[in-house]
């Protein structure tokens, strides 16, 4: 077992963590979107799981960073708290605000994180970018809602979890990248193994079991 | 691996030297004539294919005995296409922009005749009585030149050219030395990858010669991609074996038996060259197995890179190879503990693997002679934009700015002021004069607020609108932003539309300073080097020239004169010449008229400021104004049809 004190804390944990499932592990929250606990080696592409960490210089994802001894560890710095508030409204600048009628209202991983970070769901410094996003809506059983989607990548890694090779992928660059399939435009080549792990893994509904009436 | 006995080595190595001098003695024979013409991609882009069309012709209506050696890039792209012209009995001469008319001249007037054509020589290759020699100009004498030492004189798809150079015989250097002293005499010379972080070379390669893994791999990155720098290609297209030479030292070195050259697909010619190099080097047995007579094996492949920016860093070229999208990983682990299918490898830039050959020849002690202490050896720069003499230049570490721009580089063309200069490519910074004497090496470039990045420079006069500049590079990275991570993805798009709407003229109460916070936040909270410099061109444009952004956002006005929006364009009644219409043809809108004294005026709205009447104006009236912010134009009506 390896001791840390987080936040003035000391919490134990497995030797081999990374500093987030440390935390999480222990009851301590921190915001994150691209990480889960099945992971061996995480993306770190959200920038929300910022902490500082004594000997770092600035602060760095907890969901790349693994325990140490003695590892001094605060979540809750100004410094992490700005990042952490510029990488969530750059998330919202490009999310299409509805939660009225969207699926994932109540369970959304951004709504949890605005709620915890003291921050609205309304842009106030930044303004709202639109996305020149045209997707192929014709996937045998999933619907992809791109205004919605945050780019976690969790879709990907778990299909490939699941099935072996990952049928969903990244597309595009810089702000036009979004989640795509093999068979794209082909209906007949698309495949999918219909698990739906992508549809549970994602933080923002959007990836949905297509309708079968919903064409 | 234990070294390798000198004597068997140096025997092996002996009768390929021998076959590589007695080509050139045959090269060099009696009344033998060699024209070189520098055929690397700015000779090409210039016309060098015509060029030697026509000395071929023009050779074949001849008796002089002469041959034509295509040779790689000299680095003064602004002279190309440039031949030299080796005549028995005349020193080598070098031409500059050359054509197809003056290429048939010297065949007639020189190789014939004996006049060295004196109003197209741009210097004499070596010094002599008759002739000015380049060596006398600065731009030769001060720069220093060690990895481009061989580029534009030897002929890159011929091995023995490099060979008699001296070419290859560090690599039998290296044999018959162990790896671990190869990795402390690199180490001992303090070479810094040129790539652009500058990490110690030797570090790097101790580190993967002690991981554990037994299978090592080395890649040379010549994924060069920043707009205006192109020393890699250009050092690929002309003295490839240096590059490979460089590759084999560091794989003995780390006990590495592969080896990946990433170059980009949009470089058609350096791969072709590299590729003609490994298999000429296969052949008489400098690569592959058993190299020269030794249990060393080397494999080197080419991996053509689709182009995308973001895959010249370096975890990013790792999924590139293995068939994933390239996109960048957190690091640790670093490369070196798991790199290329999970094995320790080397990263290293194409420059950084042409130094080696030098240093293991010559030795530490004498590269650290070179450069300053912190950062010893050569700079490559391409220096570009408004400049009098563009080009690649290889100069000492240490010299100055000013030294580089307006000595070695001739500084600003057509009289205008010196206004910044962008160092690094669009992850770089923009300095303002009173940076000028700052020197280059990698830390005080990065003290600057500029780095030294892959060694693109582009030099601005004053002209140049610095929130335009800004605007221009992060339109870049933002659309070559690999999309993974969120400051870099969304925050780069927000700088540039913030930065569009202030040249556009609608910038707003706060834009500065919104810019500034999301700069600073983006290079902290970005996952891979792209993002975290991407800001650079912001944060120092706003630092030092933040006057102009003001301008912009609270007057409306663009003291460059450059942004559209912010300008117009008025005829000077007083100047302009009763009865003349040059500048009615000229104007794609048909905004010009005709006043009622017969004089022209331009209609505000329908002009949409091209400026070609400003050009077409003749000089005797020079009557077209250009003023910001627009209103200062004043108005005159159309008069009504009819």
């Amino acid at each position: 077992m390896v001791r840390l004190v987080v936040d003035n804390r000391q919490i134990e944990t497995e030797e081999g963590a990374t500093v987030l499932q440390a935390c999480l592990d222990n009851g301590i929250y921190i915001p994150n979107l691209c990480y889960l606990k099945e992971m061996d080696s995480p993306p770190g592409s959200c920038r929300l799981c910022l902490v500082e960490v004594d000997g770092y210089n600035q602060p760095i994802t907890s969901c790349t960073i693994k325990v140490k001894e003695g590892m001094i560890v605060k979540t809750n710095t100004e410094h992490v708290r700005r990042l952490q508030r510029t990488a969530f409204e750059l998330l919202l600048s490009v999310h299409h605000v509805d939660c009225r009628r969207c699926p994932a209202n109540r369970s959304c991983e951004l709504q949890r994180i605005a709620k915890y970070l003291h921050l609205g769901v309304k842009l106030k410094r930044f303004e709202q970018l639109e996305r020149r996003v045209k997707i192929v809506q014709d996937h045998p059983c999933l619907e992809y809602v791109p205004s919605r989607c945050v780019l976690c990548g969790r879709c990907i890694f778990m299909c490939q979890r699941e099935n072996g090779q990952a049928m969903l992928s990244f597309a595009r660059r810089g702000l036009d990248t979004v989640i795509s399939f093999f068979g794209e435009g082909d209906k007949a080549r698309a495949t999918c193994g219909q698990c739906y792990a992508c549809v549970e893994a994602c933080p923002v509904a959007a990836l949905l079991i297509r309708n079968a009436h919903s064409q | 691996m234990n070294q390798n006995s000198k004597e068997k080595l140096n025997g092996v190595f002996a009768s390929i030297k021998a076959e590589a001098d007695r080509r050139f003695k045959q090269m060099k024979g009696d009344d033998r004539h060699n024209i070189f013409i520098g055929m690397a991609t700015c000779g090409l882009a210039s016309g060098a294919m015509e060029v030697r069309a026509a000395f071929e012709e023009a050779l074949s209506e001849t008796k002089v005995n002469a041959h034509i050696i295509p040779v790689g890039c000299l680095g003064h792209c602004y002279a190309e296409p440039l031949v030299i012209v080796d005549k028995p009995g005349s020193p080598p001469i070098l031409y500059h922009d050359m054509t197809p008319g003056k290429a048939r001249l010297l065949v007639k007037a020189f190789l014939e005749e004996g006049d060295p054509v004196f109003e197209h020589v741009l210097g004499a290759m070596e010094e002599n009585d008759t002739i000015p020699s380049v060596l006398e100009f600065p731009r030769f004498s001060r720069e220093n030149k060690i990895v481009m030492a061989n580029s534009g004189v030897i002929d890159p798809e011929d091995v023995y050219q490099y060979i008699e150079r001296g070419g290859y015989w560090a690599l039998v250097k290296a044999l018959t030395l162990a790896p671990e002293e190869i990795i402390e005499e690199i180490l001992e010379s303090g070479l810094r990858g040129r790539g652009g972080a500058g990490f110690l070379t030797g570090l790097k390669w101790r580190l993967v010669r002690d991981a554990r893994e037994e299978d090592k791999i080395i890649i040379c990155n010549a994924d060069e991609g920043d707009p205006g720098a192109y020393m890699d290609r250009a050092l690929l297209e002309s003295n490839p074996h240096q590059v490979i030479e460089g590759i084999a030292i560091a794989a003995y070195a780390v006990g590495a038996r592969r080896a990946i050259i990433y170059v980009r697909a949009e470089y058609p010619l350096a791969v072709k060259m590299i590729k003609n190099a490994i298999d000429q080097s296969k052949e008489i047995g400098l690569l592959g197995k058993g190299i020269l007579g030794t249990n060393f094996d080397l494999d080197i492949s080419v991996f053509q890179g689709s182009g995308a920016f973001v895959c010249g860093e370096e975890t990013a070229l790792i999924q590139s190879i293995q068939g994933k999208r390239g996109m960048p990983q957190p690091r640790p682990p670093y490369p070196s503990q798991r790199g290329l299918w999970g094995k320790p490898t080397v990263v290293n830039n194409v420059k950084s693997m042409a130094s080696i050959p030098p240093i293991i020849e010559h030795g530490a002690r004498w590269f650290r002679g070179i450069g300053t202490a912190k950062t010893p050896g050569t700079a490559i720069f391409s220096v570009v934009g408004n400049i009098l003499h563009a080009g690649l230049v290889e100069i000492p570490m240490g010299v100055t700015l000013r030294v580089l721009i307006f000595d070695i580089c001739g500084g600003i063309p057509d009289k205008k002021k010196f206004k910044a200069v962008q160092i690094g490519g669009p992850s770089g910074g923009c300095l303002p004069e009173t940076f000028l004497d700052t020197q280059v090496d990698f830390d005080s470039l990065t003290e600057a607020g500029a780095m030294m990045g892959s060694g693109g420079m582009v030099v601005m006069d004053e002209d140049a609108c610095m929130v335009d500049v800004a605007r221009y590079f992060l339109d870049f990275t933002q659309k070559e932003s690999c999309g993974k991570c969120t400051f870099c993805r969304i925050g780069t798009k927000h700088l540039l539309d913030i930065l569009e709407r202030i040249t556009r003229g609608e910038g707003r109460e706060g834009d500065i300073e919104l810019l500034e916070d999301l700069s600073l936040d983006i290079r902290e909270g970005s996952l891979c080097g792209l993002g975290k410099t991407a800001p650079n061109p912001v944060l120092t444009t706003v630092k030092y020239f933040r006057d102009e952004y003001e301008a912009h956002v609270r007057e409306k006005r663009c003291p460059s004169m450059m942004c559209r929006a912010l300008i117009a364009y008025y005829i000077d009644l007083e100047a302009c010449a009763r009865g003349c219409d040059a500048c009615v043809g000229s104007c794609p809108t048909e905004s010009i008229f005709t006043t009622e004294d017969r004089k022209k005026a331009i209609d505000q709205t329908s002009c949409v400021r091209c400026g070609e009447c400003m050009t077409s104006c003749p000089p005797e009236y020079n009557a077209v104004r250009k003023v910001s912010p627009p209103a200062l134009a004043p108005k005159i009506e159309r008069p009504r049809e009819g």
